[in-house]
């Protein structure tokens, strides 16, 4: 790994745009995905630039994060990637796609990982409401940086699951690149290249950022106590039978946190399918021993499943509460629950793809207190 | 609460625990009528949607009953199943829920006299625990 730095002529994004067309004209990658914005304009996307001319709207470093790259990735990488590809990504977006790769769900052969040092995301609304009120979110991010500060433009926050992420700095050993954005001082943006990229690219080793180190050791002991809090606000207000019914009782199940979730790959989840449509008479037999039923049922039956089914690989990436519309916490719950629940076998989603997934594999003496009697 | 009868459903190992049941049967022993079994064909197979299902549904325990570690008739599937219920258990105690509802045992086809201890174990033990809470609920 060999440290370099990229100098900031006019802004970072601009800096970063030309870096990555330098990556595509040199044949380093043949595509790229990066976030751009949508057409029409309202939102940034990830966005796949095959012309090194387009690259002039990208918008690498937009704290925007309506979908998670990593489910883009394996759309472009799980039959096979027939091209060179790159990807800017952010950290949970890499640790997510990590866990599809062990998954089969996307392949790492031709894809080259451009991480970015992630300072935080805005939800939709408020990014807009920014764009609206004249902030420019991107610039108010890096201006705030430049001064060593990790913050959201004044009178806006970063969404939840950010201000309470634990790992915001991609691993070198998985990302190709990794752009310091935490490191940039106003004039330079560090980066840690491969070497053999490095050689490729003619850049030299250099020294590495002591600033970057110090802003992000500030910005981890922050995140830690903010995600304790919150955690703590979890098991206070939505543990125990009451806590949790509550804390759930406006969902309308429509499975948008499933959808968005960039782990629930699965094609035909059991939740879309017959499974549990009943027979009419059913309904009316458990209204009957009840009293009442609520309908739709079962919402607690799915999110209790979904914890179940993919607790022990959730990156944290906050998006199931972003895309929920009636506003429940559903990150944090997973966020707790998957603690703990990673806890038991060692597991960090995302961090090593040497390690299989909790749900992938066992070992023989493990759990012995479950399955013995007690006599 | 003395008249209280838990219902319990075993999800059993077509291999094992299920002709445990059986022999328990067959040999006469006597055990507690509140168990509900449905056969599966490895304790591997068990999602726990169907054990969160139950529960949500107000059965008062579920018992999932597989080869003893070494023995299954699949290889490896009640070590799937074992790292499954530790997913459960653990998930449902962070969640404040009672993890202590679901029990995993290891029965082979000749224990019988085991199956029947076992149920009439969990029996004791529900009484003493008291009716499932979601049993009342309206939202499951």
């Amino acid at each position: 790994m060999l440290h370099a730095w990229l100098n900031v002529e006019r802004n970072p994004t601009q800096t970063m745009r030309d870096f990555l067309r330098s990556l595509l004209e040199k044949g380093i990658v043949e595509a790229i995905l990066v976030p751009a914005p949508s057409a029409g304009g309202a939102s940034i996307t990830p966005t796949l630039f095959l012309n090194p001319e387009e690259l002039s709207r990208a918008e690498p470093f937009a704290p925007l994060m309506p979908v998670s790259e990593a489910t883009m990735v394996s759309m472009l990488t799980r039959t096979g990637n027939p091209i060179k590809l790159g990807a800017v990504m952010r950290n949970c977006q890499i640790r997510a796609l990590v866990e599809l790769v062990k998954f089969k769900q996307a392949q790492l052969d031709n894809l080259i990982i451009i991480g970015i040092d992630c300072p935080g995301t805005y939800e939709l609304k408020d990014y807009s409401a920014m764009v609206q009120n004249g902030v420019d979110p991107t610039a108010s991010l890096l201006e705030n940086l430049a001064r060593g500060e990790v913050s959201p433009a004044p009178g806006y926050s970063f969404r939840e699951a950010c201000t309470m992420c634990i790992y915001p700095i991609p691993d070198p050993a998985i990302a190709a690149v990794t752009v310091g954005l935490m490191g940039f001082d106003g004039e330079r943006l560090p980066i840690l290249v491969k070497e053999e990229l490095a050689e490729k690219l003619g850049l030299a080793d250099g020294s590495p950022s002591n600033r970057r180190e110090e802003v992000i050791n500030g910005l981890l002991k922050a995140r830690k106590e903010e995600r304790e809090k919150q955690i703590g606000r979890f098991t206070k207000e939505g543990t125990g039978l009451e806590g949790l019914l509550r804390w759930f009782s406006k969902c309308i199940r429509c499975y948008n946190c499933m959808g968005i979730c960039p782990i629930c790959y699965c094609r035909e989840c059991v939740f879309r399918t017959p499974v549990f449509e009943h027979e009419s008479a059913r309904y009316f037999d458990w209204a009957q021993k009840k009293g009442v039923l609520q309908m739709p049922p079962e919402h607690l039956l799915f999110h209790l499943t979904r914890i179940n089914h993919m607790v022990t690989s959730c990156v944290g990436c906050g998006l199931c509460s972003s895309a929920c519309p009636s506003d429940i916490d559903v990150a944090l719950v997973f966020q707790s629950v998957g603690e703990e629940v990673q806890a038991l076998f060692g597991y960090v989603p995302g961090r090593s793809l040497e390690e299989p997934a909790p749900v992938q594999t066992f070992q023989e003496r493990e759990f012995l207190e479950l399955g013995e009697t007690l006599r | 609460m003395n008249d209280f009868e838990p219902k319990i459903i075993a999800f059993v190992c077509n291999w094992c625990t299920y002709a445990g049941a059986d022999l328990a049967g067959t040999s006469r022993i006597q055990y507690p009528p509140n168990v509900r079994i449905v056969r599966l064909m490895c304790s591997g197979g068990i999602d726990p949607i169907y054990v969160l299902k139950a529960l949500l549904q107000g059965a008062d325990g579920v018992l999932i009953g597989g080869c003893h570690p070494g023995d299954c008739h699949y290889q490896s599937g009640n070590f799937k199943a074992r790292r499954r219920v530790a997913i459960l258990k653990k998930s449902l105690e962070r969640l404040g829920l009672d993890p202590d509802r679901v029990w995993l045992r290891w029965i082979s086809a000749s224990e019988g006299q085991l199956f029947a201890d076992t149920v009439t174990e969990f029996v004791k033990f529900l009484k003493e625990k008291g009716p499932n809470p979601f049993k009342t609920l309206q939202a499951l």
